[in-house]
């Protein structure tokens, strides 16, 4: 009976993810190569896209394992590198010559795949030593292992400040290699859409299995864990390296929506969207320990964003307000001790959204805050 | 009981100091299969330590624990509970936030085949696991009457039934030992009374040895076969019930001197 259940939610879920798409695809026909559709939603798109799987990803480690990581865009710079380099040296070794055709598309999956195993190796080698840590000092060790990334990054040859980031390369990524115009952004959407969707249902395989039971039980409580034959130093590195793989496939996505790639931008210092703070903030804005809520944190984050920098109504502020968003990070500061104050759980908790459950869902909550009603009456009348 | 058999669990010489302070010292017992021994003593005599010791959670400073007679010295905790070795904590330590039957499936993980493929691509085996998985969480669970909680969270039970959840638990690692911290501690006398008869139940059942740990003589009496007595560390007597419960040293000790 129950797996009927199961089975059910699966096929609702795989149609209406199914019908979505088509109905993308054949808006994209229509509307692909006009202004705003093109110049807008489409970048916008691509930008949610791997903010989702970035979110998504932490998430595993920071909600369901709890363990706070602060370099988690470290992983996402390797796989953006990876992705950008291995493109462009099969472009340079004349693999594809025009960006279209099967080949180039074989190349860009090959590209992101390899972007997430090496994000993967790299979250291995760190997650070995630095998980032996905990809370603060994981915490701080996590954030120097990105910045010593970033940095190794930024001084090879072939990708740093003399390769990739700047100069002629850094060109030559946009007209060759991965790097979509705009124009490709919009033939190619459906790859971002396709991986994102295929890497969330890998994160939500993963943590419905014994996997994420496992997780949840260290999080809870780690002795307790070990005592029930949790071998807790071993999964814990295998999800920070399961995470580390979806930070790096966000990093090829990242690196295909972009022209160029410079590792400033995944720096900690970083004031845009890429540190690891602000994955942070998306993560506890969700809800920690909930994946649908990590999308729509995801989500929510990028208005934020997308408003700072390009909402009209920003420029006309009165000057004192106005300055505010002149530094996003303080904006990002003031949200998450919003949330902290009045959702402390996040907008989600660890709560799932389900289509199929969804009319359950709703009836219990209606009834609790029935409930909770009642009681404060109740509390009214006798005080 | 069979003195010629290679008792389930065996200590030999185990000892553990903190700093200074020697918490416990030339500890020394052998449980053999089916066997429910008892562990009392004053508070802070050293109970949990040995606890601790035999379940890898403090690495003793001398002495050796034995399962079936292999050597269990350096391993983690993880690695006594695949060797064997189960436990409940005296300030009950359960995964508060999911479910009851979920608590109990998180100790049949180390037990469960499938791989991150599998799980992956949700295959035959996935299923086939997960399905029986929860068919023996729920046998479980119903042996100490929590059938019917199964999908609440773990820490909106009562204390009683947060109790019979730990050891349900401990019951699914598949072990060979059963460790019990104080199971009876903050329980009315019927919620006792319950406790020793699902000890009993479990203890037919799956033929395991049961060490127990109490802080109340009484309960200890009734149930154990036999019973070690210890304070400040040191073992001051060992035999039957009615030998302990008529020895000096241990009046002396419960009386505080
Ligand atoms: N981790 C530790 N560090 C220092 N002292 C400890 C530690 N664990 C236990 N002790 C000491 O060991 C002694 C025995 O404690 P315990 O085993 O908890 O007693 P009980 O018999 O009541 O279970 C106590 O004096 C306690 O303070
Ligand atoms: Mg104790």
């Amino acid at each position: 009976m129950k797996n009927n259940k199961t089975a059910r939610s699966y096929l609702v879920n795989t149609l209406v993810i199914a019908a979505a798409f088509i109905l993308f695809q054949v808006l994209t026909g229509l509307f692909g190569s006009e202004g705003d559709f093109k110049l807008v939603l489409v970048p916008s798109l691509w930008q949610c896209c791997y903010l989702i799987l970035l979110a998504a990803s932490l998430n595993l480690v920071l909600g369901f394992l709890g363990q706070l990581s602060l370099g988690h865009c470290g992983f996402m710079a390797i796989g953006a590198y990876t992705a950008a380099l291995i493109s462009l040296a099969c472009e340079r070794a004349g693999v594809f010559t025009d960006k279209a055709g099967l080949v180039y598309i074989l190349i860009i999956f090959g590209c992101i795949i390899a972007a997430g195993l090496l994000a993967a190796v790299t979250g291995l080698l760190v997650g070995i030593p630095a998980l032996r840590l905990k809370g603060d000092y994981l915490a701080i060790i996590t954030l120097g292992f990105g910045m010593i990334i970033v940095n190794v990054i930024n001084n090879l040859p072939f990708c740093g400040q003399d390769g990739l980031s700047q100069g002629s390369a850094a060109a030559s990524l946009y007209k060759t290699g991965l790097g979509f115009g705009s124009k490709a952004k919009v033939t190619y959407l459906w790859i971002a859409l396709v991986v994102t969707i295929l890497c969330l249902t890998l994160m939500f395989m993963f943590v419905r299995s014994k996997y994420g039971r496992a997780i949840r039980a260290i999080k809870d409580d780690e002795i307790a864990a070990s005592a029930s034959g949790i071998n807790v130093s071993s999964y814990k590195v295998l999800t920070f390296t399961y995470s580390a793989f979806f930070a790096g496939v966000a990093g090829a996505l990242y690196a295909c929506a972009n022209s160029s790639l410079s590792t400033s931008s995944f720096a900690f210092t970083n004031a845009g969207i890429l540190n690891s703070t602000f994955v942070v903030v998306m993560v506890v804005l969700g809800g920690m320990g909930s994946l649908t809520g990590s999308i729509v944190a995801a989500v929510i984050m990028f208005f934020v964003n997308y408003q700072i920098a390009n909402g009209s109504w920003v420029a006309a502020l009165p000057p004192f307000l106005n300055g505010v968003f002149k530094y996003p990070m303080l904006v990002y500061a003031v949200v998450l001790v919003i949330v902290i104050i009045f959702r402390p759980r996040g907008i989600f908790g660890t709560y799932e959204f389900s289509l199929t459950r969804l009319p359950e869902d709703v009836k219990k909550a209606r009834a609790r805050r029935a409930a909770a009603k009642a009681e404060r009456k109740e509390a009214v009348s006798h005080g | 009981m069979a003195e010629n058999k290679v008792p389930v669990l065996e200590t030999k010489k185990l000892g553990i100091n903190f700093g200074g302070l020697k918490a416990v010292s030339d500890f020394n017992i052998q449980i053999y299969e089916g066997e429910l021994r008892g562990l009392i003593g004053p508070n802070g005599a050293g109970k949990t330590t040995v606890f601790n010791m035999l379940t890898g959670v403090y690495e003793p400073t001398e002495g050796t624990v034995l399962l079936n007679g292999v050597p269990l010295n350096g391993k983690k905790t993880h690695q006594f509970v695949a060797a064997g070795i189960a436990r409940t904590f005296q300030n009950i330590r359960l995964f508060g936030q999911m479910s009851v039957i979920e608590n109990v499936k998180v100790a049949f993980t180390k037990d469960v085949k499938y791989n991150l493929l599998d799980a992956s691509l949700r295959t035959r085996k996935f299923w086939k696991a997960e399905r029986e998985m929860t068919d023996k969480a729920m046998e479980l669970l119903s042996i100490f009457g929590l059938e019917d909680a199964a999908e609440l969270p773990a820490s909106s039970l009562p204390y009683g039934r947060q109790r019979k959840l730990e050891i349900a638990r401990a019951l699914a690692t598949d072990m060979k030992v059963l460790l019990l911290d104080e199971p009876a501690a903050g329980m009315n006398p019927t919620e006792t009374a319950e406790l020793l008869d699902c000890i009993n139940t479990i203890r037919n059942r799956f033929g395991i040895a049961i060490l127990l740990i109490e802080h109340d003589m009484s309960l200890v009496m009734n149930v154990c076969e036999r019973i070690k007595v210890i304070d400040y560390g040191v073992t001051i007597a060992d035999g039957l019930p009615e030998e302990i419960a008529s020895n000096p040293r241990v009046i002396a000790a419960y009386l505080g001197e």
